[in-house]
């Protein structure tokens, strides 16, 4: 069986799975967040029971709209504090929030073997610690508020091998649009992608998660990380209850295996308006922009705030360009706070937010008026997306967007002298 | 359950930001949705829909974010179904558990032209294009997934199996 097909066996009680069975799954935690969340609620309070399954294994993070961006988005945080207080969840309240991606695996409530569903279709982030997560809508996880359990096709599979070594400045982001762009973005619809290789085994924590974070870009149902020395020394200092880690049989049969050679791989960039549209940065001629948006549960962890640093340190955001970054979660703020980070970001003329998805959505906090370019270190780029239906969004990784953010242009790193 | 009504057709991978953008989504009213369903893809698309009218689409309709408020603000605005070719996974999982009726047929998709009257059995999957004289079969749902259409959607199914106390399956 694939590491996929071994955790969802051990969660509901078979030994033997295979692609395409319809099993009922047992699940470790649920999620939702202040834009899904009141869907969830009003579904659950229909179901006829009065608690969660358990308030241990149900979080609500409100990370969208929040702080609360309108009276409307007000309502619907309050909506969800309320019932998460009653019923005892696992709550973040602003100050303690962050980006809900960001948060639950540095708080340790995302362990490895888990089977985590959230209502946000990012849910897939977690594969990076060796979890089965995906993505669900609110009644899929109202219902499975109320039981804990939850129905599945299994995946098949399809096996991502990236061999050699990567260049200086290319990231997991640039490894996910590259692969976005060679298999579209329903390259890999209802399968699970198993990421491996050298080049894999080289990726800090936070890379593995972007990775795994835009499986969903490609269609799929979750992205996945077999786990290592890396996995376990990031996971065990934060555990907060036992985990189990299971390990794909050998001579395993995949659905497909693709390969790359990811020292060929150049930082990527994703031209409006498909993340599948990604063109290497020497191939993207002169585009000039508007705006810069660092962070989101894609890009928005400390290792993307010190590449920032590095390049925004002792230089200038390019005149007229309006750069926002935004850290993930409180850690990760404090963290570059301490380090110096901020203080390089707002010596180099950005702006530092508190946690968001914010503009990522189209939300708030770097709206986009007709005809307004902005790089983005987020995940779509669809029409529309990050407000104006006649903007546009370039999506990269955090090289390529600071130093376009510095030469008001898309620029690689490598320009930056 | 038999529907009837006139096509409505898009391309392929009409995402759930142009089905109903995320400045929207500080509510969660299916009526208020409604509102502003296709907005972005399709300006026209309201002034156009008729009760019962069907969405039509190529390959990978709803990719994109989770939000059910896809699925619902389609079927508060009356849209009768939609078929497309294939579909994301989160959209087809959403519209089947709030009983938005969806259907996968890519040659119906070829078959028919925007404006064409189709009638269509949900129950059997028959598709009829009325305008052309043609008939397509959908692919039909799996077993389990017509017990929970039965039941009304997720919801419903759910309140019938704790009301039960049965076992989970």
């Amino acid at each position: 069986m694939t590491l996929v097909e071994k955790i969802l066996a051990a969660h509901c009680g078979k030994k033997e799975l295979s692609p395409g069975d319809l099993i009922n799954v047992r699940v470790d935690l649920v999620l939702a967040n202040d834009i899904t969340a009141p869907i969830s609620i009003k579904e659950f309070q229909k179901i006829g029971v009065d608690k969660v399954f358990d308030p241990q294994k149900v979080v609500m993070v409100p990370d969208h709209f929040v702080p609360n961006k309108d009276i409307a988005s007000a309502e619907q945080a309050k909506m969800m504090r309320e019932f998460a207080l009653s019923q005892g969840l696992v709550y973040f309240e602003v100050g303690e929030m962050g980006i809900e991606h960001v948060i639950l695996p540095e708080k340790g409530l995302v362990l490895p073997g888990d089977v985590v569903i959230g209502a946000d279709s990012h849910t897939c982030t977690y594969g990076a610690l060796g979890a089965f997560a995906t993505g669900m809508g609110s009644t899929d996880i109202a219902a499975a508020m109320a039981t804990g359990d939850i129905w599945m096709k299994v995946p098949p599979t399809i096996k991502f091998i990236f061999h050699g070594k990567m260049s200086k400045w290319v990231g997991g982001k640039d490894l996910i649009l590259y692969t976005i762009g060679d298999i579209g973005v329903d390259g890999a619809l209802y399968s699970a992608m198993e990421f491996t290789g050298d080049a894999i085994a080289d990726l800090t924590m936070d890379d593995r998660l972007t990775m795994a974070n835009m499986a969903i870009e490609a269609g799929g149902k979750a992205g996945i990380f077999c786990v290592d020395d890396k996995i376990e020394d990031y996971v065990k200092s934060r555990a907060i209850r036992p985990y189990n880690i299971y390990k794909p049989d050998p001579n395993t049969q995949y659905a497909q295996v693709i390969e790359y050679d990811a020292s060929t791989i150049e930082p990527q960039v994703a031209f409006p308006h498909l993340p599948s549209n990604t063109r290497p940065i020497s191939q993207v001629g002169n585009v000039e922009i508007d705006q810069v948006v660092i962070g989101s549960c894609t890009n928005g962890r400390i290792n993307d705030m010190i590449i920032a640093a590095k390049l925004l340190q002792k230089r200038r955001v390019k005149k007229n360009v309006r750069c926002i970054i935004i850290p993930g979660s409180q850690q990760v703020y404090l963290e570059a706070l301490r380090n110096g980070l901020i203080e390089a970001f707002i010596e180099a003329g950005a702006v530092v937010s508190t946690p968001t998805c914010g503009p990522c959505l189209g939300g708030y906090m770097g709206i986009l008026a007709a005809g307004e370019r902005c790089v983005s270190t987020t995940n779509r780029n669809f029409v529309g997306r990050m407000g104006s239906t006649e903007s546009e969004v370039y999506l990269a990784g955090p090289a390529v967007a600071t130093a376009s953010a510095i030469m008001g242009r898309i620029a690689g790193p490598e320009e930056i002298r | 359950m038999i529907i009837k009504g006139k096509v409505h057709k898009y391309g392929a991978n009409i995402n759930t930001d142009v089905i109903i953008p995320a400045r929207y989504l500080n509510v969660s009213d299916p009526d208020e949705l409604a509102r502003h369903c296709m907005e972005d893809i399709d300006s026209e698309f309201l002034n156009r829909l008729e009760p019962g009218d069907i969405i039509m689409a190529e390959t990978n309709f709803g990719c994109g974010s989770s939000r059910e408020h896809a699925p619902l603000a389609i079927k508060a605005a009356s849209v009768g179904c939609v078929i497309a070719k294939s579909f994301a996974r989160i959209f087809y999982r959403n519209a089947l558990n709030i009983g938005m009726p969806i259907l996968e047929c890519a040659e119906a998709v070829d078959g028919s032209d925007a404006g064409d009257i189709l009638e269509v059995d949900l129950s059997t999957g028959k598709i009829i294009n009325l305008t052309k004289k043609r008939t397509f079969a959908a692919k039909p749902f799996p077993d389990f997934m017509l017990k929970l259409i039965e039941a009304g959607g997720l919801i419903e199914y759910t309140r019938r199996r704790i009301k039960a106390g049965g076992p989970i399956s």
